[in-house]
């Protein structure tokens, strides 16, 4: 804790440190720099469990995945085909990237120095973000017209495959949600930063977004080897 | 005394001007005052309220349940209402009643309190978990309006997916959103313990009850989102058409089960860590004594808060599984019998010896540590494969959990809320009423629940509203019991509202007891403390280290200076 307390301290006499703190941490009895360090440290704190909350939401869904794909080998191998691999991999490019244009924007905000990279940066990950949903779009379309939603006109003869084509729909939308959420929060990070120059400095609000942003790619880069992958080795 | 009363007059800051800063309860009477606000004290009684419009919808249903086993026949309800009526009961008091009952009431009262902080790290936060639950369980009753549920409280598929035609989407829904609200308090607390506390309050300093909930909050955030993804996969199987568990598209309902008990064992613990935290700190007040092996009882909770997540499969032990899964199922199940063991005994310990007063508090503690000490036997039985064989989905298996979640869980809020009144309220309540209704319920809960074990292994299933006639006594005795009560859960209603109205104002600590809580006003202003708290030494200074309690018990100083 000591260590980290260091690391997110502000330099003494930053004008609007008070005007900064939150209840409780308002009401430490020590001084604002010191009180509005642990306040960063609780927000990151908090956002760190909520995430191992999350892990362990998309883990159950990734159980699900495996317990089903073990039973039914050959049908989600043959499911894994009829997904579109070419949308698959440029969204996963396109997210990876907006991992990195987060990272920069995130230690950008924490220097406190940069304000016009962090803001390029956070309008970057947006637009990458809405990128992904429009290419998702566009595979969700051809999904439908090649029948692969599960149903009495769907596309395989194969009954399990419906169990892939189930746990498809359900995690990329699933997926989307969360996306959608990050690409909201950052979104306001962008129009408070643009309105108040001191918004981003040193606001723990972009760390926490950044953290909650890279959770939803890593859980892409689990979804794209398990939905995009099946049965396209050899 | 009473004569300025109103329900205004809780904290009523003219009647004798100390110069204080005014009592939470005071600080602001509008309507918008207590909706949107951000102090735990408050939401505390936010969720107080709710939980308890909950237990009594939840009750109602199973009061009626009772009514029809009272004879062999089908008489009052038909097949159909039962089913619903059974399913209501447990959806309310499992989501809606006990997994907020401890932790989002006193939990959310004391936690900041008892660590020396000013509120909960997250004070926003508190409150939206608090629209989350009322949310979450409006939408629970708007299904029961509309028609109610019949699967059960376990959701079980195929039978929710396929075949159910009833609310069960609304209802999942219902309880899919009041999961989020467990997780923010969780998030909250795990945060606020780690952050929060106040100078000298070290980690084996907490009381235990900040401990029970620590452990708690683990469990709400980690087991709740498997919940959350079982819930969501019934709703898309039932709604979207997406057969993740349908049998006959090669999907596994038993693997349903695995995620549902992965968090719904879990949730029993969630349950009860929590009431096991209130007895610790009831019985050591009430005995004068520090509490016997005070970090055994941490270790004890935190080792129950993790074995339990390992226990889930003793549900499943005939619903098909791998011989050699049962046997470490089993085997786990029996191991997390020996913290909880643990933990009677050192309560034991504790009464030993001490100057033990019989104040309605101990005495809901001490019912609650004979019914868990039953309910955890008992569950012993279950853990044993070949014993849960023969009585799996037999009443035995209602009576085990009642004796945990109703018997132990229940008294211990019960306990809790009489102990904390005073500080929470700033008014007393008639001692021999609830010293009454502690005796009460607990002969009213043994009668309504011991003739269930004896049914239960002569072979009486579950959830059937007709039964043979054999079986008649055993319910009649059952039902009986279920009358008693109802009576003693509603004395505590009529008496503790008649105390808020022309209750005797509470001296800042009634029960002489150590711990932050009682070193402000009751009721604590919105700052909680009038100055800040130091913590000089351990919890529970009823006594000097090592040395027996003697005769008349000097009250010392308590565990922190207020400067």
């Amino acid at each position: 804790m000591s260590s980290a307390d260091v690391e997110a301290r502000p330099r003494e006499g930053h004008p609007d440190i008070e005007a900064r703190l939150r209840e409780p941490w308002s009401d430490l009895e020590t001084d604002h720099a010191t009180a509005f360090a642990r306040q960063r440290a609780g927000a990151t704190f908090g956002i760190w469990i909520f995430l191992a909350s999350e892990v362990l939401f998309f883990g159950a869904l990734f159980l699900t995945y495996t317990a089903a794909r073990l039973a039914n080998q050959e049908a989600f191998a043959a499911a894994g085909r009829e997904t579109n691999i070419v949308y698959g991999t440029l969204n996963t490019a396109i997210l990876l990237t907006s991992s990195l244009t987060m990272a920069v924007a995130s230690q950008a905000a924490e220097k406190g120095l940069f304000r016009r990279l962090t803001l390029g940066c956070l309008a970057a990950t947006a637009a990458l973000g809405l990128a992904f949903l429009v290419v998702k779009g566009f595979e969700y379309r051809e999904d439908i017209e090649k029948h692969l939603v599960p149903g009495a006109h769907f596309a395989l003869a194969q009954a399990p495959a419906q169990i892939f084509f189930a746990f498809y729909w359900l995690v990329t939308v699933v997926h989307a949600i969360h996306l959608s959420i990050g690409i909201g929060l950052v979104t306001r990070l962008i129009a408070k930063g643009r309105r108040d120059p001191d918004f981003l400095k040193e606001n723990p609000q972009v760390e926490v977004t950044a953290l909650y942003w890279h959770l939803v790619d890593l859980v892409w880069v689990f979804l794209y080897p398990m939905l995009y992958l099946p049965g396209r080795s050899g | 005394m009473s004569t300025t009363a109103s329900p205004t007059g809780l904290a009523d800051p003219d009647e004798l001007d100390l110069r204080l800063p005014v009592s939470y309860l005071a600080d602001g009477h509008s309507v918008r005052s207590w909706l949107l606000t951000t102090d735990h004290k408050r939401i505390a009684i936010l969720y107080a309220v709710t939980i308890t419009l909950f237990f009594f919808i939840g009750g109602a249903a199973a009061t009626l349940v009772r009514l029809e086993l009272a004879t062999p026949e089908a008489d009052v309800l038909r097949a159909d209402t039962y089913n619903k009526l059974f399913t209501l009961h447990g959806v309310v008091m499992v989501w809606f009643f006990l997994i907020p009952s401890i932790p989002n009431t006193l939990g959310n009262f004391l936690v900041p309190l008892m660590i020396g902080a000013r509120d909960v790290a997250y004070p926003k936060l508190n409150l939206i978990s608090w629209y989350l639950n009322v949310g979450g369980g409006s939408l629970a009753v708007a299904a029961l309006l509309l028609g109610g549920v019949d699967t059960g409280w376990t959701f079980y598929v195929p039978y929710s997916t396929v075949f159910s035609n009833t609310w069960v989407s609304l209802t999942v829904l219902g309880v899919f959103t009041t999961g989020f609200s467990s997780i923010a308090t969780g998030v909250n607390f795990i945060a606020t313990i780690h952050l929060l506390r106040a100078p000298g309050m070290t980690w084996f300093r907490l009381p235990l009850f900040v401990w029970a909930m620590y452990t708690t909050s683990l469990m709400f955030v980690l087991a709740t989102p498997v919940l959350a993804v079982t819930l969501l996969l019934v709703v898309a199987e039932r709604t979207f058409g997406l057969p993740i568990f349908d049998p006959a598209r090669g999907g596994d309902p038993v693997l349903f089960q695995h995620l549902f008990w992965f968090y719904s064992h879990p949730a029993v613990y969630i349950m009860v860590l929590p009431a096991m935290g209130v007895v610790s700190e009831l019985i050591t007040c009430f005995s004068r004594r520090k509490v016997f092996g005070y970090t055994f009882m941490v270790y004890a909770l935190v080792a129950i808060a993790v074995i339990g997540f390992f226990t889930w499969g003793h549900h499943m032990f005939t619903s098909g599984m791998s011989p050699y899964a049962a046997l470490v199922f089993s085997f786990l199940s029996f191991v997390v019998a020996v913290p909880s063991a643990i933990k009677v005994f050192n309560w034991t310990g504790t009464l030993y010896r001490g100057q033990v007063g019989f104040e309605s508090p101990i005495l809901y503690a001490l019912g609650f540590v004979g019914l868990f000490t039953l309910g955890g036997l008992t569950g012993l039985f279950l853990a044993s494969i070949p014993i849960d064989v023969h009585v799996q989905d037999t009443y035995f298996v209602v009576a085990h959990f009642h004796y945990i979640m109703v018997g132990a869980s229940v008294s211990a809020y019960f306990g809790g809320l009489h102990f904390w009144w005073p500080k929470i309220t700033g008014r007393t309540y008639p001692e021999t009423w609830a010293r009454f209704a502690a005796i009460l319920m607990f002969f009213g809960f043994n009668l309504t629940f011991f003739p269930q074990f004896i049914a239960g292994y002569l072979g009486m299933p579950r959830r059937y509203h007709v039964y043979p006639p054999e079986f008649q006594i055993w319910n009649v005795l059952s039902s009986a019991g279920a009358a008693v009560l109802a009576v003693a859960y509603l004395m505590p209603l009529g008496y503790l509202t008649w105390s808020l109205l022309f209750g005797e104002r509470a001296t800042n600590n009634p029960w002489d007891a150590t711990g932050l809580e009682w070193r402000t006003s009751s009721p604590p202003p919105r700052q909680n403390f009038f100055g800040s708290p130091r913590v000089q030494g351990g919890p529970y200074n009823y006594h000097p280290e090592g040395v027996a309690p003697i005769h008349d018990q000097p009250r010392l100083p308590s565990q922190g200076s207020l400067t």
